[in-house]
């Protein structure tokens, strides 16, 4: 698949310790799309997950639900995020995925939503609620149309015959729950379901999120898989004041081990 | 004509199940077992002992006097009111609990809104000495204040919750992240027709209970096999569901009433079919109120147990195989018709099933017609809404 060449070409240059950074389109300002992006290119980050806002996140936690809200009181739509992101390829690099729940996306209507997503240049999207049986049977030939990349999610639970079948279908990456749950819980790591999966030896590279906060969770989701994702820690990073000014020190205290200043 | 969902859990276009990857051995569990479970004649044995002794059925079917004067047709009205905690709702919890205990969980959760699916839940959950845990939005929780008393003193935790728009939307959304968050000890009792495949399913199979009873007893009372008209009020739809089930691939107009609130247009509605388009909430497809950007918008009825934004996935397809007829009823016209009966029969109907009561204005019936309404519960929980209205006509 060429388009997904960004997320392909860096699993094949970078093979561990890869970050992902999820934030909320439209948080904690509207116009924040753009700067954030930049900052967290600038501070290292490989790959960044830009969330659509949906009024109703029923995998997500009290921190990326209230990311959500403001958002949607901000006034941000997938109309208006797609508009804010029309020129980013000019200046960002690094993959970009969207990631948000199906509704506003089928109210879009997949194809039109798909092509917006490849004119741009976005590389991937994560659907959280799009089981993959629909995703195969009526989304998977428009994916395909338009070289975008599905990732799909899979928990220490999902039985080795599911996580194959999963396989088969994500692109780009698979997107490993650290432990079945919402959004913004501390990682419980399941290691010895992480070397199962490890060792059934898939097609995809594995990313592990949901409760990954700091230097020494980051540490042990890179120890199991080829990096992590960190969401509800970074919205909880951009509630300060100053919020792009925080980007940097927080992704710096996630890659580097934190000294005491006091 | 499909009134069950395909193995894949859709009636038509509408259905399925949209969940995140989490839930998905909670729902495959589920799905595995739940049609053999309920179908097990120990399962059905227990349950008919509990629906006769504990919950009261069969429920009556009421001829009405004074409504068959007024409109020129035999009415009668199926007394769901009549059940055990005052509404139909018991009908699917008893069966989910049985299930639950089947499955080996220990622990239940529910949403509720007015309270009804709430206090139905924790009463059977007093009854199997399992744990409770309801789910209601805050505000709810604040205008359905004896609901949240009975449900305390029955022994359940009631959480407010404060997310969203803090009524039985985000109640729901709350009782789905509570499930991804405890999946191996935890049964789910959802409170409507909604909700991931096989929900909807598992619940119209639980409800239909009220169909067979109204057969059966339209045969006894009148001598014909089936009604000409049913008539039932639609908040997420499992009263509906329940008194149409056995009639859907008969000639019986199958009548479903919606909330207006103060009127279609008036932006304060919860009449989904009227405004809604087709989407994805709470785990199904199926038809919603939304906004342009995939939004879930917020309803308005008076009627708490009918202030949902969707409908369940067989209603969606009902209407738009225009196999059942859909009437929306104001707020207004709703406390007048629960009035009405409530002057003329003796009977205060929930606020819920007056919107089914005044239905009967919007129609003409040829004399003899057997016309059945689904008198879904009592107007107890409604009693200071009625008087606020009362004093000021
Ligand atoms: C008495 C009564 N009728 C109807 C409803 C609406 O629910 P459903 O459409 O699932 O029957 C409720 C919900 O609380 C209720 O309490």
């Amino acid at each position: 698949m060429k388009n997904t060449n960004r997320i392909h070409n860096l699993f094949q240059t970078k093979k561990k310790n890869i970050l992902s950074i999820f934030f909320t389109a439209g948080f904690p300002e509207i116009s924040n799309t753009v700067a954030i992006l930049k900052e967290l290119q600038n501070s290292g980050v490989d790959i960044v997950e830009i969330g659509i806002p949906f009024s109703d996140p029923i995998a997500d936690g009290p921190v990326i639900q209230q990311s959500n809200q403001r958002a949607l009181e901000n006034g941000m739509t997938l109309n208006l995020l797609f508009e804010q992101l029309k020129d980013i390829r000019k200046e960002i690099k690094i993959p970009i995925l969207l990631m948000g729940y199906i509704n506003p996306v089928y109210q879009m209507g997949i194809e039109n939503f798909l092509k917006k997503c490849s004119d741009i240049g976005i590389d991937g999207v994560i659907i959280p609620d799009l089981p993959p049986e629909i995703y195969e049977e009526q989304y998977k030939t428009f994916f395909k149309q338009a070289n975008i990349a599905n990732v799909f999610l899979i928990t220490p639970k999902t039985s080795s015959e599911r996580i194959t079948y999963l396989d088969s279908l994500s692109e780009g990456f698979i997107y490993l729950v650290s432990s079945s749950g919402t959004t913004g819980k501390d990682a419980q790591f399941h290691e010895k379901e992480y070397l199962r999966i490890r060792s059934m030896n898939l097609r995809n590279s594995l990313l592990i999120g949901f409760g990954i906060s700091n230097y020494a969770s980051f540490q042990k989701a890179c120890h199991s898989a080829d990096g992590a994702i960190v969401g509800s820690a970074f919205i909880k990073a951009l509630q300060k004041e100053r919020p792009i000014e925080q980007i940097t020190p927080f992704i710096n205290s996630l890659l580097k081990p934190q000294t005491v200043t006091g | 004509m499909n009134h069950t969902a395909n193995s894949k859990g859709f009636y038509g276009n509408f259905g399925g199940a949209f969940i995140p990857e989490m839930l998905f051995p909670n729902i495959d569990e589920l799905k595995r077992v739940y049609l053999q479970t309920i179908n097990e004649p120990s399962f059905q044995k227990e349950l008919k002992v509990l629906l006769n002794d504990f919950v009261g059925r069969p429920s009556p079917l009421y001829y009405s006097r004074n409504l068959s004067e007024k409109h020129s047709a035999n009415i009668y009205l199926k007394r769901e009111d009549l059940n055990h905690t005052g509404a139909h709702k018991i009908n699917n919890t008893l069966g989910q609990i049985l299930l639950a205990k089947r499955l080996g969980k220990k622990r239940i959760i529910a949403e509720t809104g007015a309270g009804q699916h709430g206090v139905a839940t924790a009463t059977v959950c007093a009854l199997m000495n399992m744990e409770c845990i309801v789910y209601m939005g805050k505000v709810d929780t604040e205008r359905q204040m004896p609901n949240v008393e009975r449900m305390k003193l029955l022994g359940a935790t009631v959480v407010p919750v404060t997310s969203g728009s803090q009524t039985l939307k985000d109640a729901t959304n709350e009782a789905i992240r509570d499930w991804i968050n405890n999946p191996e000890n935890t049964h789910y009792i959802i409170g409507s027709v909604v909700g991931p495949h096989p929900y909807p399913e598992i619940v119209t199979l639980f409800q239909a209970v009220i169909s067979k009873e109204i057969k059966e007893q339209v045969k006894e009372k009148t001598g014909k096999e089936y009604p000409d008209y049913v008539i039932a009020c639609v908040g997420g739809g499992s009263n509906a569901a329940g008194a149409f089930y056995h009639f859907i691939d008969t000639d019986v107009k199958l009548i479903a009433v919606e909330a207006a609130g103060l009127g279609l247009q008036s932006g304060k509605s919860a009449a989904t079919t009227a405004l809604g388009q087709p989407g994805i909430l709470h785990g199904s497809k199926t038809l919603l109120m939304q906004t342009e950007d995939g939004q879930v918008v917020e309803p308005h009825s008076i009627s708490a147990g009918l202030d949902y934004p969707g409908i369940g996935p067989l209603h969606a397809h009902l209407f738009e195989t225009g196999k059942a007829k859909f009437l929306y009823v104001t707020d207004e016209e709703a406390i007048n018709a629960g009035l009405e009966l409530t002057r003329t029969e003796g009977i205060i109907p929930a606020l819920e099933s007056a919107h089914a009561l005044s239905a009967l204005n919007q129609l003409t019936f040829k004399k003899d017609d057997i016309v059945v309404i689904n008198l879904s519960g009592r107007g107890d929980k409604d009693m200071l809404t009625y008087l606020e209205h009362y004093k000021n006509i």
